[in-house]
């Protein structure tokens, strides 16, 4: 048996939230592109029984929307737990504002994507290329959502029936809307095949255990990695608190 | 001297009090007014002096208008002709050359402020030689002819949104009346043509209230055009039942089955076609076997081709729809992160083996 790492630490990084928002959110998606494919290009089935006897069409739309609905209640609860959350599942991860995310992003992209250093970049939560993509698929998820409503929506008495009949309307009428709600389904598609091949990429090199963490929630870090980690919080946390405060061996700076 | 009431001009061309009556309980139910409705409409027939209408026809085919003299019941087409003053309609008037320009210029002065413009047509913008009237580009004569309307009726798709005018790559930079008018009411009229049941129910309407019918935010009269082809379709139990028709000559048609396989845009188009019917309340395209193309709604004919449900996708230069290119995009990653994974394998062969000190680390560095 050969055991090369030590000085490897646990830490919970994926919180319960995080993790059914996660596998829900994936469950939704497979759901949600398999059956709006259908009803975009139904296949031939032909029936010997009058259409009275049968409904499968009509099913099929009722599993996308009744998805839709749950992909989207689903997203709003990540909206709160990303002001509710611990730090790695805070909103601030996901949008690029300051420096060293971009020199992150740019740092994972030279390391992960065009392989030009065999350095590997450390992070505890997502790296900030990921959580950036993710902030992608969060706006257009919202898309989809919109679109979806809209077109859901504009023969109903729904209490959004009115907000969304206007915007289809102002964006023309269904073609426009339609055509966006297909066209973005294959960026899930592509997305899906990128996620899951990089999740394999990073458990496959660093050995994290990344692919597990998003069952379980722990992780494995080097203990260096760690080590500057808790620095960093805890000079974060002498700018708000006083130095005694944060020196307390019960702050957890996750 | 005072102007005759529209049933004044009736009765003097012959119609009966009952024709009338049944004319108002007509238009009271294509506009689906209830009973007290049509004492309405008689009420104000009876007293109202007849709508002056200036006509303008631009860049068109005239199928609204023939659409419009073809109103499904005889009696409607008869009288809806009587019902306005056309003052103007240079396909329809007598006159012709100055004598027509003159009653138009004369009708325009005398009511000005009242007079209801209709346009059918989209309007030219690249060049104005495109589209002249008596030696005037047909923006100018838009223009001129709708200042001093009360209101603006937009017929059909040109008018409304351009249709095959405006279709890609509109050579003449056509556009729609509302998007070269503002300050004006404008009310679209949409389809091609409309149904000509809806084009006689504006007006009555407009004679009747004085105002235009409640509109839409795409500007379409909302008791017409609230419900999809799809929503009213005598199909739409096929459709849920995922029976579709798979192409024209298939037993499926024969059945009757769904056309939303062929591409029909019913699901798309706000229409009255599925309640109201065509000619005469005979049928319409979908009851023929016949895709509905979606005529109603903005840049239809950029919706192309007509019998596939997604449309072609401009500026690629290839026949390509959102699926051919997303499935291309789908084959284009896999291969590319099979390659990204042979590479991995290749440069990062000693992360791989765990001989973590041949590898330049942080720790490393400063630990």
């Amino acid at each position: 048996m050969r055991s090369v790492r030590k000085n490897l630490r646990e830490v919970y990084v994926w919180q319960l939230p995080v993790r059914f928002f996660h596998w829900i959110n994936a469950a939704c998606i497979i759901v949600l592109c398999i059956t709006g494919y259908i009803i975009g290009d139904p296949p031939a089935v032909q029936h010997a029984t009058p259409a009275s006897e049968n409904y499968w069409f009509g099913w099929v739309r009722l599993a996308h929307l009744a998805t839709g609905m749950i992909f989207v209640v689903n997203i709003l609860m990540r909206v709160y737990w990303a002001f509710a959350g611990n730090r790695f599942a805070r909103w601030f991860n996901f949008i690029p504002l300051t420096r060293e995310q971009w020199k992150s992003i740019f740092a994972t992209l030279k390391v992960d994507i065009f392989l030009l250093t065999d350095k590997p970049v450390y992070d505890i939560g997502h790296n900030s290329l990921a959580a950036t993509t993710y902030f992608g698929l969060f706006v257009l998820s919202v898309i989809q959502a919109l679109t979806g409503f809209m077109m859901m929506f504009v023969t109903t008495n729904n209490v959004g029936a009115p907000a969304t009949t206007w915007m289809l309307f102002s964006m023309n009428g269904f073609f426009v809307v339609r055509y966006i709600h297909h066209f973005l389904m294959w960026a899930f598609v592509l997305f899906m095949i990128i996620h899951v091949y990089l999740v394999f990429y990073h458990d496959y090199i660093e050995r994290n255990g990344i692919a597990s963490s998003m069952i379980g929630g722990w992780k494995f870090i080097p203990e260096w990695v760690y080590r500057d980690y808790e620095i960093e919080i805890r000079k974060e946390c002498e700018r708000h608190h006083s130095s005694e405060q944060c020196k307390h061996d019960e702050y957890d700076p996750l | 001297m005072k102007e005759k009431s529209v049933y004044e001009h009736l009765r003097g061309k012959g119609y009966s009090r009952r024709d009338f009556l049944k004319f108002c309980g007509m238009m009271a139910a294509v506009m689906g007014l209830q009973q007290s409705g049509v004492a309405q409409i008689a009420e104000a027939l009876e007293t109202k002096p007849r709508v002056h209408v200036i006509w303008q026809h631009f860049q068109e085919c005239t199928c609204c208008s023939e659409s419009f003299v073809r109103a499904s019941h005889p009696l409607v087409g008869k009288i809806l002709l009587e019902l306005i003053s056309l003052d103007y309609d240079d396909l329809l008037m007598a006159a012709s050359g100055f004598a027509a320009e003159a009653t138009k210029e004369g009708s325009m002065e005398e009511n000005y402020g009242k007079y209801i413009l209709c346009v059918e047509g989209a309007v030219p913008t690249g060049s104005y030689g495109y589209c002249t009237l008596g030696g005037v580009s047909a923006l100018d004569e838009l223009k001129r002819s709708a200042e001093g309307a009360a209101a603006i009726i937009a017929w059909g798709n040109c008018a409304c949104s351009g249709c095959i005018q405006a279709a890609h790559p509109n050579p003449t930079g056509a556009k729609p009346v509302h998007k070269l008018i503002t300050g004006k009411p404008i009310v679209n009229v949409q389809g091609c043509p409309p149904i000509a049941d809806v084009m006689a129910a504006v007006i009555v309407y407009y004679t009747t209230f004085g105002r235009l019918p409640e509109l839409d935010n795409m500007g379409r009269p909302k008791m017409f055009y609230r419900n999809r082809i799809h929503d009213t379709c005598y199909r739409r139990a096929f459709y849920d039942a995922g029976l579709f028709v798979q192409s024209f000559d298939d037993e499926n048609a024969k059945k009757g089955y769904c056309l939303y396989y062929m591409g029909c845009k019913g699901p798309n188009t706000f229409n009255s076609c599925g309640s109201m019917r065509w000619n005469d309340c005979i049928s319409y395209p979908i009851q023929s076997g016949h895709p509905c193309i979606g005529c109603a709604e903005p840049g239809y004919f950029d919706q192309e081709p007509f019998y596939s449900h997604l449309p072609s996708v401009h500026g690629i230069g290839i026949e390509a729809t959102a699926d051919k290119i997303g499935a291309a995009a789908t084959v284009a990653t896999l291969a590319g992160v099979s390659i990204h994974a042979v590479v991995t394998n290749i440069q990062k062969r000693k992360l791989i083996r765990n001989e973590e000190n041949n590898v330049k680390t942080d720790e490393s560095d400063g630990n």
